[in-house]
């Protein structure tokens, strides 16, 4: 689907923070990020454990309260743009053995259109098996979903958001734990989305792919420590003062 | 003995039988459904606590009415009591979580052993009071679906009816809380609200339930059928109406069982046709019984050695059954299944990660995504 230009530039960045703290029981997760993602090129966000990745996500579709600071999405405030947002958690974050087949869970990412009491009518199950042959799932539409391979599970979870048509994926860990045809599989999904307009945040783990696969890298630890193009943000240096977690040697060290 | 069976179990054992019956049957529909959910969102010893929590309620109520001069044994009147202890002790369960480091296990099973202490303590305090007739209180702890009247019968039935349409209606939504609640959240549905009314669902079962079951064991209601009706479907539509219809026949069987035998007291004996249905289910169903189960594994080890064996050209027993061999010699069959038990092994080997995890590994076809990966990868 193709995106009028005029609206992207009224819709704003994907995903713009000022100030943005979020605490859990007092605790912050997220200390004062700042950061405005660019329109164009999908997005990693990169950092060691606890930095606050899944946090960023998570108050960008409101999932947890910002103590100080704001979010806007899509140049909205985050409660308006939730139709326009797809969020994917972490895959290990259901319960993998819930009475569904695949389809079954292609076919939630249409819930949130469909309303409460609307009924499924024959155009949605298309969108919802066209989502899964968008993963390379057609197959496997009517699989259990507790018989799945992590890779798989992971594009039937990708497929959902799919299904939700928004124009902004945060994805939480796509690529974590999984097989090199699923990772393919999502990165073309992924790719084809960026062409057609959508804008596409991932939380990522594995530094040596994040060039390769991404256009923009915000490095977190607690707080935006870098944001840019792969090349700017990973410099020893900077990767070094998100991922060390200090000790009096290795800050003597960089200090000299 | 055989005709006071069927006059019981076809309503025409006399008009008190028929209601409890019918009551229970409805109360039984009602928790399978809402027990389903429930479960899913693991929240059923959470309505566990709560049905405990409703005995000091009860006995509090009682002393109230009696002071303010009420008719104290008025059934209204104490199941509001129970309601505002149930949910109250709901209540701290969902906020101990929320906002205390304790663990959901400890919070439920403190509310609990607490409150039920609390009220077995009012309770032995009212029965030393010589005026009160305070003797029927003591039914809501075990149950006693002979005392439910007709207007009883119709109230279960009608609490029946609104939880079954009421689930129906909103299936779809509480589906998405029960699967992924962040995610149903981030799109903007009412997450509170609808786990609010999934246990305020659950909390009118173990109140409608306390009369004729008891609030030891009200919350089987809830969790027998459910558990009961998940072995036979990986569809949570048929494990919904399963669980209705397994509620329903279960609470009938027993309440019909406690008809035949004056002495069977009605809670435990539909509790039981409750069990046995789930032991049932629990050996007997097709793909996820333990039986299908036990054949699965014994049936998938015996075939991988008798494959081994084959590829190592010894003689094991079972290879002809499977149609591997004839006299000695491999079939094609038995060459297919060894080329495919090679691919598995490459498979295993290189790309473990494109494996499903519940597969019949070696046996089984090889998933397609790993023989693409193969054939691109491989060496």
């Amino acid at each position: 689907m193709h995106i009028e230009p005029h609206l992207v530039a009224v819709l704003g960045p994907p995903l713009r923070t000022e100030g943005l703290t979020v605490a859990y029981q007092g605790r912050p997760a997220l200390w004062n990020a700042t950061l405005s993602l660019p329109r164009s090129g999908l997005t990693a966000v990169v950092g060691p454990n606890g930095a606050g990745k899944s946090t960023l996500l998570k108050a960008a579709v409101g999932l947890v309260p910002a103590v100080s600071g704001t979010a806007h999405v899509l140049g909205r405030d985050v409660g308006e743009a939730r139709r326009d947002v797809a969020y994917m958690p972490q895959r290990n974050s259901v319960d993998w053995d819930f009475p569904a087949t695949a389809l079954d869970v292609a076919a939630m990412g249409l819930y949130g259109r469909i309303g409460w009491f609307g009924r499924i009518r024959r155009h949605h199950r298309e969108a919802a098996r066209d989502a899964l042959a968008r993963v390379g799932m057609a197959d496997l539409a009517e699989r259990q979903i507790g018989q799945l391979s992590g890779g798989q599970r992971q594009r039937v979870f990708l497929a959902r958001a799919l299904a939700q048509e928004p124009r902004l994926f945060l994805l939480d860990e796509p690529f974590a734990g999984i097989d090199t045809i699923s990772e393919e599989a999502i990165l073309d999904v992924l790719a084809e989305l960026e062409r057609s307009g959508r804008h596409v945040v991932c939380v990522h783990h594995d530094l040596r792919t994040v060039a390769n696969y991404f256009d923009h890298v915000v490095l977190l630890n607690t707080t935006v420590l870098a944001s840019g193009t792969p090349a700017e943000v990973l410099r020893d240096n900077t990767i070094r003062r998100a991922y060390d977690t200090g000790g009096f040697a290795s800050r003597t060290a960089a200090a000299e | 003995m055989n005709a006071d069976l069927l006059a019981v179990l076809t309503f025409t054992a006399g008009y008190n039988t028929a209601v409890a019956m019918a009551g229970c049957a409805a109360l039984g529909a009602a928790g399978g459904g809402v027990g389903v959910f429930l479960l899913l969102r693991a929240r059923a010893m959470a309505a566990d606590a709560a049905g405990h929590a409703t005995l000091p309620g009860i006995v509090l109520a009682f002393l109230l009415a009696s002071w303010v001069g009420a008719e104290a044994r008025s059934l209204p009147v104490l199941l509001a009591g129970a309601a505002v202890t149930g949910a109250l002790g709901m209540a701290l369960i969902v906020a101990a979580g929320r906002t205390t480091r304790l663990g959901a296990d400890a919070a439920i099973a403190i509310t609990l052993s607490v409150s039920y202490a609390l009220g077995i303590v009012l309770l032995s305090y009212v029965q030393t009071r010589p005026d009160t007739a305070q003797g029927g209180l003591h039914t809501f702890i075990l149950g006693q679906a002979a005392a439910l009247s007709a207007w009883e019968a119709i109230a279960v039935g009608m609490l029946a009816a609104v939880a079954v349409l009421v689930l129906s209606l909103l299936f779809r939504p509480l589906t998405l809380l029960c699967f992924d609640a962040d995610q149903a959240r981030s799109e903007g549905w009412p997450v509170a609200m609808l786990d609010m009314l999934l246990v305020g669902l659950g909390l009118a079962v173990v109140l409608f339930g306390l009369q004729a079951v008891g609030l030891v064991l009200v919350v089987s209601l809830l969790i027998l059928p459910a558990a009961s009706a998940r072995f036979w479907s990986g569809r949570l539509v048929v494990v919904f109406r399963l669980a209705v219809a397994f509620g329903a026949g279960g609470a009938w069987l027993g309440a019909g069982a406690s008809a035949l035998w004056p002495r069977l007291p009605t809670g435990p004996s539909i509790v039981l046709a409750l069990g046995g249905l789930f032991i049932g289910s629990l050996l007997l169903a097709p793909h996820r019984g333990a039986l299908a189960e036990c054949l699965r594994r014994g049936g998938y080890a015996w075939r991988l050695r008798a494959l081994r064996a084959m590829g190592q050209g010894r003689r094991f027993p079972g290879t002809e059954l499977f149609g591997w061999t004839r006299n000695g010699s491999p079939t094609e069959r038995g060459r297919a299944a060894l080329a495919r038990l090679e691919l598995w092994d490459r498979c295993l080997a290189e790309m473990p990660e494109a494996v499903p995890e519940r597969a019949a590994w070696g046996i089984a076809p090889v998933p397609a995504d790993a023989v693409r990966m193969l054939e691109r990868f491989g060496p």
